[in-house]
């Protein structure tokens, strides 16, 4: 038996957990990485705040890591290439919510020769300044799905005293195992960009929390752990568990004011495959490129945990599980809970694609929705303790004024509510248009 | 004194006294009142569409009397109502052009193609907030009807996924332009006969692929008349500032290669016609 059964199992109360949680298909693979492909198509704005710009043009020779797009701004973050190869066009794509981007065209020319490498820093001796430069030239973002730039979540305002870095390894989307495959086979890489990420906020308390759905990357990581100076806290499997707020206050029972950054709570977040992203720009020199991004859902053929490079077609990932077993009945990337439907497969991987699902028809079952039943189901699983029922109704009849009211802004968009609600009402739709309209009507 | 003259003195000197006290309440509480606001609101139409950019048809009587507006700046009064208003004030009716809603996109069902199956909500605000709405074109009409709802005037119709605007009806006052999440309507002048009906500034190999008509940029319009079109980002406009607004003749001559520049009445005509096969 496992020694994490010893651990106290921490949770934030509400939420779900799914019955059927998917990742029985994917998390018993390891990693296999890519074989290298014709065309890799990186689209801009990687990062959330300001975009980057291209810094390369049609007919370059680029090679191997070779930057791409320089930052446009303070909280914007680098994008290199993913192979050597040539540019060969700039197109217009739509990005994962639909929105178009503009989107690089490179061709591998098949040698995939790295270009040179920034030297290696030694994180114990190495400045904090030096540090932080090396995370933004080496586009690190925020791989769980937000894409903050990495450098200005390690770097909080001076006020804000940092007692906690937490580590998030919860993974609690379904069907997604990419997390799960790093720690248990390179918990070493984790601990170190954690270690790292710890001197450069002043050596606050290291937690890596990870659900307890997870027990052999919990162990494994225990074994290396104490050396980093990293504590390992067990997590109830739970959705949305790996949200910030909720990870918080399951691993440190502080609470993150409303409308605040978790820096206010003394607390910063980061992925666990961050962690490793930022081991890699440190130790090795190495930026962004590639990812570990689980391939799965029953639709398709051989569901995989696939280390991509940024910039891979989802067809050509999809084409690498053996194709589809039957006509998809939704293609999303992300999780099922909060990824994005896709149209077709144009999409493309981008640095917080954490996954690529194929779901099968028989799992998109369509439900008519009725009015709703005033049972308080949403309520009693709202992580973020919302009225999603009012805040739906509002928004569906406009007053987006009573939506705001009532904290519309605070919502996650975790979904929880929907999957919990028997009317099958479209909750999460209507708080995601009010909040849309409401910062619309903000910006005005 | 018997009973009966009793009850009429209480009564009379009561009376007195509350006449006195309303008198003077009348006096001094008095709310200056302009009896013109009240005849100009009843000379509007009252439908406070909110056209006219004021909180409502009595708001913009107030602004009128006040000499802060026009009665002309109400695009959905007759052209009988504004001279009335004016007469009444004796003041200058103003000039505004009627302007009227065009929604710049042919993509129906039958032009673009529809990707995927949206089950969500109906309305094209929450549509476009997933993954780009339901058809393949990113910039077209979502043909969920938002626009139509929200016109006061019934002057929108859908014809088969997209909205159409039927321009005897639209008085011009911009409701469907604030809901529409694509930004695809705009006010035009009324007399403005010829439009393009495309709204993406995709290039053409893209365009054609999300499109049977989109507008390809190929500047024809513009070769032949110059003065009424300009090509901007792949995308033909009709330049309605300039004097010399295009004729539904002057679209025969240019014969568009995509169809999607086009006549207001051949625009409704085509529409209709594909809706009903």
């Amino acid at each position: 038996m496992s020694d994490s059964y010893k651990c106290p199992v921490r949770t934030f109360g509400r939420g779900i957990h799914p019955a059927n949680d998917g990742k029985s298909l994917s998390r018993e693979l390891p990693v296999r990485r890519a074989p290298l492909l014709e065309n890799y198509f990186v689209a801009l704005p990687q990062n959330i705040g300001a975009p980057p710009s291209w810094v390369v043009k049609v007919g370059d020779e680029v090679k191997k890591g070779q930057l791409l797009a320089t930052p446009g701004g303070k909280v914007s973050s680098a994008i290199h290439a993913p192979t050597s190869g040539k540019v060969a066009e700039f197109l217009e794509t739509p990005g994962p919510t639909g929105a178009m981007v503009s989107t690089l065209k490179l061709t591998a020319d098949g040698k995939d020769e790295w270009t040179e490498l920034p030297p290696p820093l030694d994180w114990k001796t190495a400045s904090r300044e030096e540090l932080l430069q090396r995370i933004a030239d080496c586009g690190v973002i925020g791989m769980g799905g937000a894409a903050f730039p990495t450098q200005i979540k390690l770097a909080p305002p001076p006020n804000c005293k940092i007692d906690f870095l937490v580590l998030n390894g919860a993974e609690c989307e379904p069907y997604l195992t990419a997390d799960h495959r790093l720690m248990l086979e390179q918990p070493e890489r984790v601990l170190t960009g954690a270690a790292i990420a710890s001197k450069i906020l002043g050596n606050p308390r290291t937690l890596i929390g990870v659900e307890d759905n997870k027990r052999d990357a919990i162990d494994r990581l225990n074994r290396f752990a104490g050396e980093y100076g990293v504590e390992v806290l067990v997590l109830e499997a739970r959705y949305p568990q790996g949200s910030e707020k909720q990870l918080i206050y399951a691993l440190t029972g502080r609470r993150v004011p409303e409308g605040a950054l978790p820096a206010a709570a003394g607390c910063v977040v980061q992925n666990v495959a961050t962690a490793a992203a930022i081991a890699d720009a440190v130790c090795e020199g190495k930026p962004l490129i590639e990812r570990i991004v689980t391939v799965s859902g029953e639709a398709l053929m051989h569901p995989e945990n696939l280390l991509l490079r940024i910039g891979t077609p989802v067809l050509e990932a999809v084409r690498l599980c053996g194709g589809i077993r039957e006509e998809p009945g939704k293609l999303l990337l992300g999780g099922p809970m909060m990824g994005f439907a896709q149209k077709n497969f144009d999409g493309m991987v981008w640095k917080n694609t954490s996954g690529i699902l194929l779901l099968p028809p028989r799992l998109c079952v369509q439900y008519e929705s009725t009015g709703c039943l005033r049972c308080g189901r949403c309520m009693e699983v709202c992580p973020m303790n919302l009225v999603p029922c009012s805040l739906a109704s509002a928004a569906e009849s406009g007053k987006m004024d009573l939506a705001l009211q009532n904290n519309v802004l605070d919502c996650l968009e975790c979904g929880a509510c929907a999957y919990a609600c028997p009317a099958h009402r479209p909750l999460v739709q209507h708080i995601r248009r009010a909040k849309a309209e409401i910062r619309k009507m903000k910006k005005k | 004194m018997n009973t009966l003259e009793a009850a009429v003195l209480l009564m009379g000197v009561t009376g007195g006294i509350l006449g006195v006290v309303i008198a003077l309440a009348a006096r001094f509480f008095r709310v200056a009142h302009d009896p013109r606001v009240e005849l100009l609101i009843e000379l509007l139409p009252n439908a406070n569409c909110g056209g006219c950019g004021k909180a409502g048809c009595a708001d913009l009587a107030r602004a009128i009397v006040a000499g802060e507006a026009k009665p002309s700046d109400c695009p959905v009064s007759s052209r009988e109502a504004i001279a009335s208003m004016s007469s009444l004030l004796g003041i200058d009716p103003g000039v505004a052009e009627k302007k009227v809603a065009v929604v710049r996109c042919n993509g129906d069902a039958l032009h673009t193609k529809v990707a995927v199956n949206y089950n969500g909500v109906s309305d094209c605000a929450s549509a476009a907030l997933v993954g780009g709405g339901p058809k393949s074109c990113n910039y077209g009409c979502l043909g969920l009807s938002s626009c139509a709802r929200a016109c006061p005037f019934g002057a929108i119709e859908m014809l088969k996924n997209l909205a159409v605007v039927h321009p005897e009806l639209c008085v011009g006052c911009g409701k469907c332009v604030s809901v529409c999440p694509r930004g695809l309507i705009t006010l035009v002048p009324a007399s403005a006969q010829v439009h393009v009906y495309c709204n993406s500034p995709a290039r053409a190999a893209v365009k054609r692929k999300n499109c049977a008509s989109p507008c390809l940029g190929c500047r024809k319009c513009e070769r032949q008349s110059p003065d009424s079109f300009e090509v901007v980002n792949n995308l033909a406009r009709v330049k309605y500032s300039s004097g010399t607004l295009p004729t539904p003749e002057l679209v025969e001559a240019i014969g568009c290669p995509t169809k999607c520049l086009r006549s207001v009445s051949g625009h409704l005509e085509q529409e209709r016609k594909e809706a009903h096969e």
